[in-house]
């Protein structure tokens, strides 16, 4: 820490990326993100989100938090953790997963990399040290190390993104599969690739040491000069995960961790997250009181919706009637879709009211006068965003 | 022969269009296009081996969303992407940067003009409130203001109200705004020349007007009205070129069972006992229908493909009177690079945006009085837009395409035919002008396609090579277009109509006329209605 400055422990933490993004963001807009300063937006919002939809951009992950797993009981202390059987990730792959407390309340959700028998990587968006810690109790054989900070990580997002990283010389990479690892020298280094993200598009998330983060990212822009490449910030992934219909804490879920009141956090099957849950496995936490919250069956679901009209329905909520006298329901998160050209939301809805008909009561603004418009919402069943190309292999270069 | 509930002559985007909503309805349709590929002159075409022109239009920003949304055109592959702002070149080194960023554009707005930087905001407001009234007009038929039809009289009523709502002082304004010129109405706001210079250029697009010709500035109106997710003035491209609107209204026509012909031009509209009755093709093959839609202009209609005879008295004559005038030309160039411009800054956002070579109001006219001469404008306008800069898929990688619209061109020189030499000296001419703000701008040059107003007509079909199928002018607008008495999409004879740009709305990639002619011919046949309403509820 720099003594000659009084203020340095108030001071949000810089990514290594930091030197490049600074010079781009010349909206100067910034937010934070576990601590480390973080950009909103670099020129526009909409702007960054087309460039992940219509080309390549990139998205600094290093304040995700990264945890290294390793030692012979990591798997078993892993699977004791979360919901899904960690025995069946292959090497070199990774898997969304979720964990919970007992009572099956939703803590957080990450990815699990596996990158040997005895070594894995879980990622996630909130410090989660302390609940690790309490998870790997009576396992002997695992060290749970925090490597937030040595590790950089970029992900590019995008249509371009493979041609992009074939551009850049990383042989083969053509060749990985969604959810594949794979790795290539790096200025004497290793770069880990991975075929994952946020945006519901192709996609890779790139793993450098901090030390070469700048390398990494000189030599990826310079790949990319020709294919649109561009940073983007939390509002253009805000927008593209919610086309793609995937959850963000304090959205869709309040973190069990941090909930105060009784049931305001939720469980996986509130959160249409049951296929991560997998009873087969040996005990998990919250094991028994999510078998119960299976054959009950959720209170709430968590509901993709095409709300007629262009008003996002933000904040609102639902009802099961038109006239809004029976309330069921509230949106979590809401935004018009310029790629899907609708009007889309994540709603959470009481389970036995989600087959009859849903109306949204959506207050707008205009020249500082509020309004208000009930509108008809259609439950949709797939994400709203899931083009061919995120699951080809190989992927097009465009 | 073969049988069909309707056929649909042209399959440009209202015909496609069209086809797809009464297909939706259960309809049999079939569409029947001339050349080997469909989408008019809403097309993506591989001119030179790697590089996809938008031959013709080239940006779009008056496609109804809900019919987008309806149709679920990006399910069929078509993407709108906004595009970033645009340079104005001067006369000399002026450059008016329209950023799209809102406190950039005022601040470049401000280095030419403290003035005109703050009166922006009032001209913005004027237009945003002119626009708004028209849009709500764009997904309706117009009422005929002669009926007692309860329809028409809802319709008026709904209008009247929409003026009404404006205020005593707007309303006259308003109409006051209809028969002005776009240079006479900027007067009123702005001071500098290469402001009002940039302002005008969308009131001179596509039409024989020059910037103080009365009624210019309806057109500049029309072009600012559309808008890209609602965004109102914005333009965007479509990843693909502007095919992708046609392919993925094909894509959704075809998936409500709909047929689209292509090497199947129409000969002849076939009238028996007054009603439309079929086709015959260019190859004598027929066929026949319950309707017949003609997306072609209203002046190819009924002087081309139908038989004078057939038609009541005066439609012929208003037909050949229809005012469609061509003046404009398409440069398509392939480029080794991106050209860099003189006295702009190096910057990756302007870099992806639009260029238009307006000069000063002064330019723009004398380029239109080369016009009224015959000739093509010896220092013409231009509005160009790289659309490759931000879209992968319409160049190599690295290698550009940059469209050319160029303002004025005739459609008949006064020197006699076009020739194949004449169009490369115009081509020269435009490539020359470009040049002077790029030097080293023709050492890019890969391939070039240079498309003259009479190239358009033979390729397109469009007469004269106008591209809104009919001059935007009062006289052609609303319950004029095409004609008085034939507002509402049927025509003068019997299961015959038309739903390409010479109705209501008018011109523009917008499907709103063929949307709007799908409503009423289900209408008339008795069929629920298929097509969505505008989905903006408020504004």
């Amino acid at each position: 820490m720099n003594t000659t400055d009084p203020y340095a422990g108030e001071r949000l933490k810089l990514s290594p990326f930091y030197p490049r993004q600074k010079v781009l963001n010349i909206r100067d807009a910034w937010g934070a993100w576990n601590g480390y300063k973080f950009a909103d937006c670099f020129y526009d919002a909409e702007y960054e989100y087309f460039c992940v939809r219509n080309t390549c951009a990139t998205y600094d992950i290093c304040p995700m938090q990264k945890y290294d797993i390793r030692g012979p009981d990591a798997e078993a202390m892993l699977n004791r953790m979360v919901t899904r059987d960690v025995k069946k990730i292959g090497l070199n792959r990774v898997a969304y997963c979720v964990w919970c407390t007992d009572e099956g309340r939703m803590i957080d959700d990450g990815t699990i990399f596996k990158l040997s028998d005895d070594k894995f990587m879980l990622t996630c968006g909130s410090p989660c040290t302390a609940w690790l810690e309490k998870s790997a109790f009576g396992f002997d054989g695992v060290t749970v190390t925090d490597v937030t900070d040595e590790l950089a990580a970029l992900s590019l997002q995008g249509p371009t993104s493979c041609a992009v990283l074939k551009k850049m010389g990383l042989a083969g990479i053509e060749t990985a599969k969604a959810f594949d690892i794979m790795r290539f020298p790096f200025h004497g280094d290793t770069l880990m690739v991975s075929r994952t993200g946020f945006t519901g598009d192709l996609g890779y998330e790139l793993w450098i040491q901090p030390a070469l983060a700048l390398e990494l990212w000189d030599d990826l822009y310079a790949a990319g000069e020709d294919y649109g490449i561009q940073p983007f910030g939390e509002a253009a992934t805000n927008m593209a995960r919610l086309e793609a219909g995937f959850i963000m804490p304090a959205m869709e879920f309040n973190e069990a961790l941090r909930t105060v009141h009784f049931e305001h956090d939720q469980t996986p099957f509130e959160l249409n997250l049951g296929w991560l849950v997998d009873f087969k496995k040996p005990h998990f936490s919250g094991k028994s009181a999510l078998l119960k919250e299976k054959q009950r069956g959720p209170k709430y679901t968590l509901t993709k919706l095409d709300i007629e009209g262009n008003k996002p329905a933000d904040g609102s909520y639902i009802y099961k009637n038109r006239r809004c006298t029976q309330e069921i329901g509230y949106i979590t998160s809401a935004m018009w879709s310029p790629a899907v050209k609708a009007n889309i939301a994540l709603a959470m809805i009481k389970t036995e009211h989600l087959q009859g008909e849903l109306w949204a009561e959506i207050y707008y603004e205009k020249e500082l006068r509020q309004y208000s418009r009930v509108a008809r919402c259609t439950r949709k069943q797939k994400p709203f965003w899931s083009p061919a190309r995120a699951r080809a292999t190989p992927p097009q270069d465009y | 022969m073969s049988n069909y509930d309707a056929i649909v002559i042209g399959a440009g985007h209202n015909g496609l269009t069209n086809a797809a909503y009464l297909a939706k309805a259960g309809l049999n349709v079939v569409v029947l296009e001339k050349n080997d590929y469909i989408g008019g002159a809403s097309v993506s075409r591989e001119m030179h081996q790697g590089w996809i022109y938008s031959s013709c239009s080239y940006v779009c920003s008056m496609m109804r969303q809900s019919l987008h949304r309806d149709l679920d055109l990006g399910r069929h592959g078509l993407l709108l992407v906004p595009y970033l702002g645009t340079i104005n070149f001067g006369d000399a080194e002026q450059r008016l940067i329209s950023y799209h960023d809102e406190e950039a554009a005022h601040l470049e707005l401000k280095r030419h003009s403290p003035h005109d930087a703050d009166a922006m905001h009032r001209f913005q407001t004027d237009l945003t409130r002119y626009a708004q009234l028209i849009r709500k007009t764009l997904l309706r038929t117009v009422p005929d203001p002669t009926s007692f039809r309860p329809r028409d009289i809802r319709e008026l009523l709904f209008l009247a109200k929409q003026f009404w709502a404006l205020g005593e002082k707007e309303i006259y304004e308003y109409v006051r705004f209809f028969t002005m010129s776009a240079a006479e109405y900027l007067e009123d706001y702005f001071e500098n020349d290469l402001i009002k210079a940039a302002m005008a250029s969308p009131g001179i697009i596509g039409t024989a007007l020059g910037a103080y010709s009365p009624g210019s500035s309806y057109i500049l109106l029309h072009h600012v009205m559309g808008d890209v997710d609602g965004s109102i003035g914005a333009w965007g491209l479509a990843r693909g070129g502007m095919g992708a609107i046609s392919n993925a209204i094909a894509g959704a026509l075809q998936e409500h069972g709909g047929e689209v012909r292509t090497n199947a031009g129409v000969q002849k509209v076939l009238v028996e006992n007054r009603k439309a009755v079929g086709v015959v093709l260019e190859n004598g093959d027929e066929v026949r229908a319950r309707i017949v839609v003609s997306n072609l202009d209203a002046k190819r209609t009924f002087t081309r493909i139908m038989d004078k005879n057939d038609l009541p008295e005066g439609i012929y004559e208003k037909a050949c009177n229809f005012k469609i005038r061509g003046s404009s030309g398409k440069v398509n160039i392939a480029l080794s690079g991106m050209p860099k411009f003189t006295h702009v800054p190096d910057n990756r956002y302007i870099n992806r945006g639009g260029q238009t070579f307006s000069g000063s109001l002064e330019t723009m006219e004398r380029a239109y009085d080369c016009w009224k001469r015959g000739r093509w404008s010896d220092n013409p306008f231009i509005e160009s837009v790289i659309p490759s800069a931000w879209d992968p898929t319409v160049a190599p990688p690295g290698k550009h395409w940059m469209s050319n619209f160029i303002q004025y061109c005739p459609p008949e020189l006064s020197s006699g035919p076009w020739t194949a030499e004449k169009r490369d000296q115009f081509g020269q001419t435009v490539v020359d002008k470009i040049e002077r703000y790029s030097p080293g701008f023709k050492d890019l040059i890969v391939h070039m396609e240079v498309r003259t107003p009479h190239d358009i007509e033979q390729e397109i079909g469009l007469t004269e090579g106008n591209i809104f199928q009919g001059e935007l002018t009062i006289d052609q607008l609303f319950f004029n277009r095409p004609f008085p008495g034939y507002a509402q999409y049927r025509m003068p004879v019997k299961n015959l109509y038309m739903c390409g740009s010479s109705t209501h709305p008018g011109g523009g990639v917008s499907c709103a006329c063929g949307a709007n002619a799908a409503r009423e011919i289900l209408i008339d046949l008795r069929r629920p209605n298929t097509v969505p309403e505008d989905d903006f509820y408020d504004e």
